[in-house]
């Protein structure tokens, strides 16, 4: 039998897949941006100690809110601290904290919920219903809870965020598992006596994955402005280490004649979640490539 | 010339690439229809058929684009034309019928309502002639009472009555070219040759002309006065429709009926090797050469041209015809399927029973089941080592239910399924031992939902092989090599994912990874009706062939009777639940028989003008079978009286060993059947 050609496309490494895809999620306008916003600033992140050209605790009374100008680039703020060395270092922690509390949010809302889904009946309804319980508390009070009884460390905030922000991937793992299992090849695997674990990590993961994904990198986005929002509250990172959330708290009420000391790490804030969105909406797309630009046959 | 209705003149259409390559789904097509004529257009999957109906309605698709060439309706081209323009040709004088009738049909409108819509938009009638014009619509297509049925939402209906109004709606505007796309093809045998019945008469009585494009030549041959063969995007053979059923003069066409099964043939059709190529793959010679039973170097190279014969009336893409043309007569021959069955008993199904009603809380509570009226009931089956027993019945009737019980994979509510003559076998899998789960292996309907879209075929078939017999590294390896081969598939094909390959190769992956698992019994879903006609013998070929290396048995679920024919030694016919009707397939396929096997046989729709179905029974549809009597009192036209409906019939043996089950006599069943 002669082969066509056009299925002459062999397996492909891990490495290839990925490359695949970032180059398929720069090729798009909003996708470049994205990822060019969100790359910068992981890098920021890096080199952000190395290359700050101030101490970010040195405190200098005479300085104080001084305007931009050659020296200081982003001004001072209420006590004579470098606004622009603050505001590089200030997304460090966030993006630590909160990428490491989407992983343990994708890990386990996204198993539960594949597990929910795949099992169904009596123990789906009851874990469901404690995930709705769980989303109907306002996150912020719970979270505050917590942080005021179990501190504000690293260790505390990673894996209670996690939890927060796990729920709502919990419903999406469950929903992208119900499609796939109606599928024969879910059937087919049954029938031949599979255990659950060997359906889920063999049958089910493959090909929910991406949807899981896609869902974790938008709650990541959100994880860092509830971050933000907990140090804006004095609940997140402690002074005087530098964080987005609390220096434009610490200088919002100066904001009428020192507008740059809260402008800066709100323009470091928000251009980070802006990054992280449309880096997660060209992943999106770049995932579901394969249906929409398949020959409409 | 106003005798002609819808003239293509060279039309290509066709989508860009990813690299930008121009690649055509139509190339320089040139037809014309005729007021009045009912015209088939016929392909497989990704032919071109419905992009070529849809153009003539003015419509192509989002992602194509026409190319060159011109839909001309009444002298006006339907492709460059403004959408207000064509806003007042569409439904007016071109109308169109779905495939899907459920899905075209809003859910949340009345019948009656949608029907309106279609008038107000439409006609210029008043709101009273409208409603009068509504019911006469309905009457039209023969749905009983009007009245009740336009106030009724579509999901009150059976899928045929959809189609119905579907066809109803599409008549509202007083069309002149009625387009339908696969109008039939996913209703029921009886229901399908109903609506071909109805689309015949409205043909003939309101002198619309229609395009019916399909990929069964058996709903084709019973409409149209003429058919386009269509492959690959060209058109390869258009000629009046007898002529082209009788003495088809192109290579792919001759191929195809020579590959369909039917009713009158028992055994295996011819197969045709290979499957339609993809669109762009082609660039010189004949699309049709690689497959070609007749083909010549010339055919490599050279694009044969769509040739006008004038004695036959017919046109024709091929440069070899002349061959077909002095085969004075069509014959098709058949492999004769041996039967290697052995007495000894492989699986008995012993009064089984299956209920899919919600169990109330005290029978959940004691893991029971309770229903006094089950799905399916009273199933007594033995079958035998070696043999293809097949279970055929309509939508509905419990078929697929039953392979679930053997599976393991639905509870049987009663009864024993027993293996080998003494292993009881659970109809619960977490009851079942791996040995028991290795021993019957299903093959499924679609391909495309039965293999991992995320796995390679190589992991797909080692799945199997690593679960029963812990198979690793080289030797699993050279199993899965050694599996590929004997479905006809080279070494190549392990690091391909399942999307990359053609329907027939997919559902060849599916049969390996059935038999990875040296089972003694498997369980076929309707293998074959998700793929193309063209395809369908080659898989069942294949199946046959391996059945005779392996000595495995076969239960084989269709509703194409004319498959089951060719495939299986033994039938089983249900209705509602219930058996009607088991004996050798010789015998089931001769009169005397059941009246619902009557109903069936005479439903089947073959590719040929001389052999026009046979319409007994009504084509209601039963959502629940009768609590008393026989299952099929509801439909039955030869009813005897109020025995049928109290009693449940008796077994009666014919002479040749065909039980039937029904309360009249063999004797007078036959008189009437011949």
């Amino acid at each position: 039998m002669k082969v066509n050609s056009i299925y002459k496309e062999e397996k492909k490494s891990a490495f290839q897949k990925v490359s695949e895809v970032i180059i398929t999620m720069a090729s798009r306008p909003s996708g470049f941006i994205g990822l060019s916003i969100l790359v910068f600033h992981i890098i920021l992140a890096f080199i952000s100690p190395y290359i700050a050209p101030y101490d970010f605790k040195a405190i200098n009374p005479t300085l104080m809110l001084q305007a931009p100008s050659a020296e200081y680039w982003f001004g001072t703020d209420d006590l004579g601290r470098d606004v622009f060395t603050r505001t590089i270092l200030g997304g460090r922690t966030a993006l630590t904290i909160t990428f490491f509390g989407s992983l343990i949010a994708l890990l386990w809302g996204g198993l539960l919920g594949i597990f929910c889904g795949l099992v169904g009946g009596k123990i789906d309804d009851i874990v469901m219903r404690i995930v709705d319980a769980f989303l109907s508390i306002p996150w912020i009070l719970a979270m505050l809870l917590i942080v005021s009884l179990l501190g504000t460390s690293t260790e505390v905030l990673i894996p209670a965020l996690g939890f927060f922000y796990g729920k709502g991937i919990v419903r999406v793992a469950r929903a992208a598992t119900h499609d796939v299992i109606a599928k024969d090849f879910i059937v087919s695997a049954r029938a031949r006596g599979h255990s659950n674990f060997s359906i889920i990590w063999n049958e089910i993961i493959p090909n929910v994955r991406d949807a899981i994904l896609v869902e974790g990198a938008m709650r990541w986005s959100w994880m860092l402005l509830g971050f933000s929002s907990l140090s804006f509250l004095g609940f997140g990172v402690s002074p005087p280490t530098p964080d987005w959330g609390l220096m434009i708290s610490n200088a919002r009420g100066l904001m009428s004649f020192a507008y740059w000391a809260v402008i800066a790490p709100i323009v470091g804030l928000s251009s980070l979640i802006i990054g992280i969105n449309l880096t997660a909406d060209a992943f999106a797309k770049a995932l579901g490539i394969d249906r929409s630009t398949k020959a409409p046959v | 010339m106003s005798d002609i209705i819808q003239k293509v003149k060279n039309l290509s259409i066709g989508f860009k690439s990813k690299k930008g390559e121009e690649i055509l789904i139509l190339k320089n097509i040139s037809t014309k229809i005729k007021k009045g004529e009912t015209v088939g257009i016929v392909g497989e999957s990704g032919s071109g058929k419905s992009t070529l109906a849809l153009a003539m309605m003015g419509y192509v698709k989002h992602g194509l684009y026409t190319i060159g060439g011109e839909c001309e309706f009444n002298s006006s081209n339907l492709l460059n034309m403004k959408s207000k323009d064509l806003e007042k040709i569409r439904g007016r004088k071109i109308a169109m019928i779905p495939q899907n009738a459920g899905q075209a049909l809003t859910p949340n409108l009345k019948i009656g309502y949608q029907i309106d819509e279609a008038l107000q938009l439409h006609s210029d009638l008043s709101e009273k002639e409208r409603e009068k014009k509504i019911s006469e619509l309905l009457n039209k297509v023969r749905l009983p009472s009007p009245e009740t049925i336009a106030l009724r939402y579509p999901h009150e209906l059976s899928g045929g009555q959809q189609q119905r109004v579907a066809v109803a709606m599409a008549l509202a505007g007083t069309p002149d070219l009625l387009l339908l796309d696969e109008p039939t093809t996913g209703l029921d045998v009886t229901t399908q040759a109903h609506v071909l019945e109805l689309l015949n008469f409205i043909a003939k009585d309101t002198g619309t002309s229609m395009v019916y494009v399909s990929h069964d030549l058996g709903a084709i041959a019973q409409v149209s006065d003429r058919i386009i063969v269509m492959y690959s995007g060209e058109i390869v053979l258009e000629g009046p429709s007898r002529d082209i059923l009788k003495r088809p003069i192109h290579p792919y066409t001759h191929g195809l009926l020579k590959s369909i099964p039917k009713l009158s043939l028992a055994g295996l059709p011819e197969s045709m090797p290979g499957s339609q190529p993809q669109p762009g793959i082609i660039q010189s010679g004949c699309s049709f050469f690689d497959r070609c039973n007749f083909s010549e170097d010339k055919c490599k190279n050279n694009s044969p041209q769509l040739e006008f014969l004038k004695e036959l009336n017919t046109s024709v893409r091929c440069f070899n015809y002349e061959k077909l043309l002095k085969e004075s007569q069509f014959n098709q021959n058949v492999n004769k399927i041996k039967n290697n069955s052995n007495d000894k008993e492989i699986l008995n199904l012993s009064e089984v029973s299956i209920s899919y009603a919600k169990q109330k809380l005290l029978d959940q509570i004691f893991n029971r089941i309770s229903d006094d009226n089950p799905t399916v009931k009273d199933i007594n089956i033995n079958i035998k080592k070696g043999e293809t027993i097949a279970l055929v019945g309509e939508s509905g009737s419990g078929k697929s239910t039953i392979l679930k019980s053997i599976a393991g994979l639905l509870r049987t509510k009663d009864g024993l399924i027993r293996f080998d003559e003494n292993r009881n076998l659970s109809s619960d899998l977490k009851e079942r031992n791996p040995n028991d789960l290795r021993i019957i292996q299903l093959i499924f309907q679609n391909p495309d939902e039965s293999l991992n879209p995320n796995h390679t075929v190589e992991e797909i078939i080692a799945q199997p092989l690593k679960l029963y017999f812990g198979l690793k590294g080289e030797e699993l390896n050279k199993n899965i090599i050694d599996l590929l081969q004997k479905v006809r598939l080279g070494e190549f094909y392990m690091s391909r994912y399942p999307r990359q390959l053609s329907g027939g190769e997919k559902q060849r992956v599916a049969v390996a990874r059935a038999f990875a698992a040296k089972p003694d019994i498997i369980l076929c879903d309707e293998v074959t009706s998700a793929l193309d006609v063209s395809v369908q013998a080659a898989v069942l070929n294949l199946l046959q062939q391996l059945k005779e290396d392996f000595g495995t048995t076969y239960i084989f679920v269709s509703h194409d009777l004319a498959v089951v024919r060719a495939i299986s030694d033994r039938v089983a016919v249900l209705y509602q639940g219930r058996l009607c009707e088991v004996g050798p397939s010789n015998d089931v396929y001769k009169f005397p028989s059941h009246p619902y096997t009557e109903v069936l046989l005479g439903a089947v729709l073959e590719p040929d003008p001389d052999i026009k179905p046979k319409l007994v029974a009504e084509d209601i549809v039963e959502e629940k079978p009768p609590e008393k009597g026989c299952s099929f009192q509801g439909r039955c036209s030869r009813i005897v009286g109020d025995i049928c409906k109290k009693e449940i019939p008796p077994w009666q043996l014919t002479d040749s060993g065909n039980a039937i089950r029904c309360h009249i006599p063999i004797k007078e069943l036959q008189k009437e059947q011949f």
